[in-house]
């Protein structure tokens, strides 16, 4: 593919990535074009549709693969939302890229053809890139000689469900994209050549670090460089997955003279497992990094599924979700009850404080102009503690809180030794119920003494009216959900509905 | 058109009806399985589930939209300017800071209309660019046209409207007090129902809020406007009614009908959505088009398109039923206030819609319905999948549940005791006799293989010790009436051209929104001319083809196109017919076509090689073909006649499960069973089922509009306005098609399916209804719709 003329706009450095098996080569790239824009206006690919413009929908769904820890990792990321230059050094796959050269489909195609999955079609090209991402996740493991050590599980109608929440179809009811799902794996397989993509993004990797640094859009592979750049470039827009800000491009149509990328900086790209805490990286996904926290607190799992879809959890860090202060940022609330603590550095040195004490107002933080958030640091499970989350929205998966509410108790001789409870979506930042965590403490776990905590929960936030739901029924609901952590820890089974299963009946 | 022979699920071997419903169920049934890929399909193309015709594309990123059209070199882009109040005088409008940015090339308001300033719309009652004030927040006072879509864009939010505030109405209710409608109100009655009420031996009286719906098509309204010579103009829309596109077009340029030409390969989704509301771009384009020059894009933002668009209309219902001890209803009183946003649109066959299917599936001998169309300073409500059907059914099922609960019955079997009769209590309220009725058989089969009866103890069992979570059931029928209420609407016409080497091409007036037109439409011609279904290729909606076609919508899609194609397909056919039996000295009659063979008693060639003779010979290959639909009429001034052709069946069993503390709500089992007739295509007619019942259920869950106290509609996208999505939808979700021909003579004996499946979604309501009832037995449920948490747990006391 050769490189298409764009309208000069600040200086950015070249972008690369490898489509199709090839370097593609783009100049003069504006820092907030995003990657749809990329492939729909400047390369002509229109196959990748725009359905909302904020990675709520799934039409503009493509997948990345980049190497971590010397292996292809393929994540499925909305395209409208992500900013074309994140993508450099990567591979880049969209619904034009997977048939074979004679026309034969992918089986993630195949299968949607079959299942007759495609009614007006629009979001057909998300699914088929959501289901290629799935594909290569849990179904080309499988193939080949790397299949005897595969541990890939099968794909589920649970697991489709899972994934493709991120996409929405508004003609077919999901039935038979979800029967898409399942069957793709049982189609003839169709595998990437691994070992030659691999090296075409080690030599792309190789020239990225050679080039210029000093362009509107900074990708820096240091932490040193980062904290370098974050200091002479104060006013530069830091991003990591773009996730948010990319709506402040699309919607509020906002432009940034430079743009600070993270997502690069090597550093910042794991999440070290301390013997007492998990050191989490800022570059770290949403989904890598719930990853991690299921790994040492299964219970999580629902609550992680729910977070946005894959897409987004793809793309978004766990360090952005803090870092931008929303009072509905769901992953807060969980951190406070985890009592996580926080890394901002800059040149000067570093400074690591509770989570909460990173907020001073409504998406206002302590960080200087010179600062980064760098890692989270999340304490481990312990066997005394009895942790649950609970989530409030309109709809189950994919929605924004109303209510969240996370309750992290240790119950000893059946009095509350500890108590630690992080609330979302009731202040104007993510709150730490202080006033119940310290009613509760030393208190004796009984009915009495919840239902006083219930008004005490409910007494200490006053949370707004707006379009997700009443003040009122938000206050409501607060005590509420207190209540269920009580009915749950008496035991009580079925009385959840995320956990809910119906029995068969006739 | 490609189409992957290999791979066909088993029921595309079925052409019986019986069976086919046997299957289509069994597969969803069996769930899927690779198992069910089986050899090629059958000579008949129609009876099987052929694969959408764009399907292969689609998955390829290769089937164009408007907006993947190859751009003409010179496209400018443009974006709409909104008002931001909800109701004002518009005093002036400053573009000085607009046109200083760059790439800014002009700012088009009401004054650069070179025809009628207001939109050539039935109504006649909406500016096409806000004149001297504006009406509600997201009102076009006129578009931004940039080098980019992006600048365009920005500059439009830099147009500064000086607007003098006026008091807003921004509730159905308040427009009820202030007698503010767009439309005079209108009154339907048969019999006495006040004496009636006097007299039943139960009473009950309720009032009803339900509220909109956004269509949400996943392809954003847009429209491509190019300059053609000589004052023409082609026009690129994605739109459901591509007439009504150059009409209005025309309309705003001041020029002949036939200088614009309309074109529309397929929708990304339309829903209704598309039928009127798909105009105001295209003739904004036109405009900016016309005055630059220049091909001009327009192509909605999302959150614009939210705010500019009319939705589903809400409704706001009181009524007062009498009854009998059997739940049997003896006299209703009801009232609806329709919420048709600042302008009339669609709002009068929408509201006229509610009003004929107030009755659903139910005879109602002394009634009295009062329908106020009401106008309130929002978007201008209009079409939405049902075009007030749902609004009309939802009430009645309403008063069901409210009956059997008063006196202690199985709302099911209130149900029954209200259906319609056959040869007694078999005329509507608009004076239809209903002649094709199966609502008893159906009801009755559904209710054996949902297992209702079973469910419905194990459920109240379960309920009983359950602290937290309660189940409910409930069944609801369908009855909708086919046809458009207006009707001149009901004709079509086609093209079917056979070119020399027997390949053929199929133009029509209906437009490809997703819902298998096209392919039906294909199936039906290649069974005329006995060829190949990979041999007939659809070609895209244009009206220098197919003049004056109606809108794509009222479900009425095959019934009209389908017929016309046919039509057209059986004179290119008797053509041939006549020709071979020339050449063989038989009678035309004599002559058959099938499997691409051509046979007479003395012979067989195959098509193609009928086709070259017949061509040297001086044969026409080519057709048109016309069809209206018979025996309907009505008259719109006392909504009286007969205004459909036939009614459209359905039945659906649901199981929900609400949680008492929180209000949330998850649907675990959906039983349906749905009659389309014989099914030209039963894939496709169960996607239609499947995908009407899931927006019907986000409609009544998940899916709430919510306008601020400044009339500012707050939920402007999918963040903030939740569709149905994979974890709303459960495992258990069975489809059953009813195994009998339409009654009534229509194309392959199928029956309508676009519009009436959403209805079905109604059960999840009474499900929910019926759970919230469990939980406090003896007292009215409440329940408004949307169900969210919130009015879930309102319904429950808990708020």
């Amino acid at each position: 593919m050769t490189t298409h003329p764009i309208v000069v706009q600040p200086a950015a450095r070249t972008l690369r990535f490898i489509r199709r098996g090839e370097v593609v080569n783009l100049g003069n790239v504006p820092p907030g074009r995003t990657v749809l824009e990329l492939l729909r206006e400047d390369l002509g690919c229109t196959g990748t549709k725009e359905g909302c413009g904020e990675g709520d929908c799934g039409a503009c769904t493509v997948v990345l693969g980049q190497i971590e820890d010397g292996a292809l990792r393929f994540r499925a990321i909305n395209s409208c939302i992500r900013l074309a230059h994140s993508i450099d050094g990567m591979a880049l796959w969209t619904v034009e890229d997977i048939a074979e050269q004679d026309g034969t489909l992918h089986p993630a195609q195949q299968a949607m053809v079959q299942c007759h999955a495609s009614q007006c079609g629009f979001c057909t090209p998300g699914f088929v890139m959501s289901l290629f991402g799935m594909y290569q996740n849990y179904v080309a493991p499988t193939l080949g000689p790397a299949a005897l050590n595969a541990t890939s599980q099968p794909i589920t109608r649970a697991l489709a469900q899972e994934e493709l929440s991120g996409n929405l179809c508004r003609c077919t009811g999901y039935r038979p994209i979800l029967d898409a799902a399942q069957i793709m794996g049982s189609l003839p397989p169709v595998a990437i050549d691994h070992d030659t993509l691999l090296s075409k993004l080690e030599l792309l990797a190789q020239a990225g670090y050679a080039q210029e640094v000093d362009s509107a859009y900074k990708l820096p592979y240091t932490l040193a460089d980062l904290l370098k750049d974050r200091a002479a470039h104060p006013t530069a827009q830091l991003v990591a997955g773009c996730t948010d800000v990319g709506l402040w491009v699309t919607k509020q149509h906002r432009q940034f003279g430079e743009i600070l990328d993270l997502t690069q900086v090597e550093e910042l790209r794991h999440i070290e497992d301390q013997p007492d805490h998990l050191l989490i990286g800022a570059a770290v996904t949403l989904a890598d990094a719930f990853g991690a926290l299921i790994k040492d607190r299964p219970q999580l799992h629902n609550f992680a599924s729910r977070f946005a879809g894959l897409p987004v959890r793809n793309s978004g860090t766990l360090g952005g979700n803090i870092a931008n202060g929303s009072p509905i940022g769901d992953s807060m609330p969980l951190l406070i009850a985890l009592n996580a603590r926080i890394v901002l550095m800059s040149e000067h040195g570093q400074r690591e404080m509770a989570l909460e004490a990173l907020y001073t107002g409504y998406r206002q933080t302590v960080m200087a102009a010179d600062e980064v958030l760098a890692f989270i640091r999340v304490p481990k499970a312990t066997p005394e503690e009895t942790l649950k989350v609970y989530k409030i929205s309109k709809r189950y998966d994919d929605d924004i809180s109303a209510v969240c509410l996370a309750i992290k108790l240790h119950i000893d001789q059946g009095v509350v030794a500890r108590a630690s409870i992080g609330a979302g979506g009731v202040a104007a930042t993510p709150a730490r119920a202080v006033q119940t965590e310290a009613f509760l403490t030393g208190q004796p776990w009984t009915l009495d003494t919840v239902r006083q905590a219930m008004n005490v929960l409910r007494a200490e936030f006053s949370p707004i009216s707006d379009m997700r739901a009443s003040s009122a029924y938000r206050t409501e609901v607060l005590g509420k959900l207190l209540e269920r952590y009580w009915l749950e820890s008496q035991g009580m089974q079925q009385i959840n509905l995320a956990s809910f299963m119906l029995e068969e009946t006739p | 058109m490609t189409m992957d022979k290999n791979f066909s699920v088993s029921r595309d071997e079925v052409a019986d009806p019986d069976v086919n419903a046997a299957n289509a169920h069994a597969d969803l049934l069996a769930g899927p399985q690779p198992a069910a890929i089986s050899p090629p399909p059958a000579a008949q193309a129609a009876g099987t589930s052929r694969f959408h015709e764009s399907a292969r594309a689609q998955v390829l990123g290769a089937a164009t939209y408007v907006d993947d059209i190859p751009e003409i070199k010179g496209t400018l882009y443009a974006a709409p300017i909104l008002s931001t109040v909800a109701h004002g005088r518009l005093l002036g409008v400053d573009s000085r800071a607009a046109l200083a940015m760059p790439g800014v090339r002009d700012v088009i308001l009401v004054h650069d209309i070179p025809g009628d300033p207001l939109l050539g719309n039935f109504a006649h009652d909406e500016p096409v660019f806000a004149l001297d004030r504006v009406e509600h927040i997201g009102q076009v006072i006129g578009v931004v046209v940039a080098d980019s879509v992006m600048q365009a864009r920005r500059a439009a939010r830099q147009v500064k409207c000086q607007i003098d505030a006026l008091p807003a109405i921004l509730s159905v209710h308040d427009a009820l007090k202030a007698q503010s409608y767009v439309l005079p109100p209108v009154f339907v009655k048969r019999g006495d129902a006040e004496a009636a009420l006097k007299t039943a031996a139960h009473t009950l009286h309720g009032t009803l809020e339900v509220g909109g719906q956004e269509h949400f098509y996943l392809e954003g309204q847009v429209a491509y406007v190019l300059p053609q010579e000589q004052n023409q103009w082609l026009v690129y829309s994605s739109t459901q009614h591509p007439g009504e596109i150059q009409h209005w077009v025309a309309h705003a340029l001041g020029i002949d009908q036939h200088a614009v030409r309309v074109e529309c390969r397929r929708m990304g989704g339309g829903f209704g959505g598309k039928e009127t509301q798909a105009g105001h771009m295209a003739v904004w384009a036109a405009i900016a088009a016309r005055k630059l020059n220049k091909p001009v894009k327009l192509r909605m933002d999302r959150d614009d398109d939210f705010l500019v668009t009319g939705k589903r209309h809400p409704f706001a219902y009181d009524y007062t039923a009498g009854f009998d001890d059997t739940g049997r209803i003896t006299g209703l009183k009801l009232m609806m206030a329709v919420n048709c946003g600042f302008s009339a649109d669609l709002s009068g066959p929408v509201a006229d819609r509610a009003v004929f299917h107030a009755d659903n599936a139910y005879f109602l001998q002394d009634v009295e319905i009062a329908s106020y169309r009401c106008k309130t300073n929002t978007q201008s409500n209009t079409a939405f999948r049902g075009f007030g059907g749902p609004q009309g059914m939802i009430v009645i099922e309403t008063i069901m549940g409210d009956i059997a609960r008063q006196l202690g019955l199985d709302p099911l079997a209130v149900r029954r005791r209200n259906l319609y009769g056959i040869g007694e209590r078999d005329v509507t309220h608009y004076q239809m006799k209903v002649e094709d009725n199966i609502l008893e058989p159906l009801l009755s089969k559904l209710e054996l293989t949902a297992h209702y009866q079973q469910r419905r103890e194990a459920i109240s069992a379960w309920n009983a010790s359950s602290p937290v979570i309660q189940r409910g059931i409930a069944i609801t029928p369908v009855k909708f009436g086919i046809s458009f209420t207006a009707t001149l609407f009901n004709q079509a016409g086609a093209l079917v051209h056979v070119y020399t080497d027997g390949s053929c091409q199929v133009n029509h007036g209906g437009t490809e929104m997703g819902q298998g037109l096209n392919t039906k439409v294909a199936q039906i011609v290649a069974d005329e001319l006995g060829i190949a279904f990979e041999q007939v290729l659809m070609t895209a909606s244009d009206t220098g083809k197919i003049p004056n076609a109606s809108a794509t919508a009222a479900s009425a899609g095959t019934d009209l196109n389908a017929r016309a194609a046919q039509y057209a397909a059986r004179t290119v056919r008797d053509n041939l017919a006549q020709f071979v039996a020339g050449l063989d000295g038989c009678g035309a009659g004599a002559v058959s076509f099938r499997s691409g063979q051509v046979t007479t008693p003395t012979g067989t060639r195959p098509f193609t090689e009928v086709v070259k003779l017949a061509y040297a010979n001086r044969i026409q290959l080519w057709s048109d073909g016309f069809y209206r639909t018979p025996k309907i009429h009505y008259d719109k001034n006392t909504l009286t006649g007969r205004p459909f052709y036939y009614f459209a069946y359905g039945a659906a069993c649901t199981e929900v499960a609400i949680d008492l503390l929180t209000g949330e709500s998850r649907v675990l089992k959906v039983d349906i069973l749905h009659d389309v007739g014989h099914s030209i295509n039963p894939a496709i007619d169960i996607g239609q089922i499947e995908g009407g019942f899931v927006q019907g259920m986000g409609w009544l869950t998940t899916e709430q509009l919510v306008w601020n106290d400044q009339g500012l509609l707050s939920t402007h996208a999918p963040s903030t306005y939740k569709i149905p999505t994979t974890g709303d939808v459960p495992e258990h979700f069975k489809v059953g098609l009813w195994p009998e021909p339409n009654r009534e003579d229509n194309v392959f004996g199928s029956k309508a399916v676009g519009e009436p499946p959403l209805m079905l979604a109604i059960s999840v309501y009474e499900a929910l209804r019926d759970a919230v009832a469990s939980a406090r037995p003896g007292q009215r449920v409440r329940l408004e719709a949307p169900a969210t948490a919130e009015n879930v747990l309102r319904a429950l006391g808990g708020l």
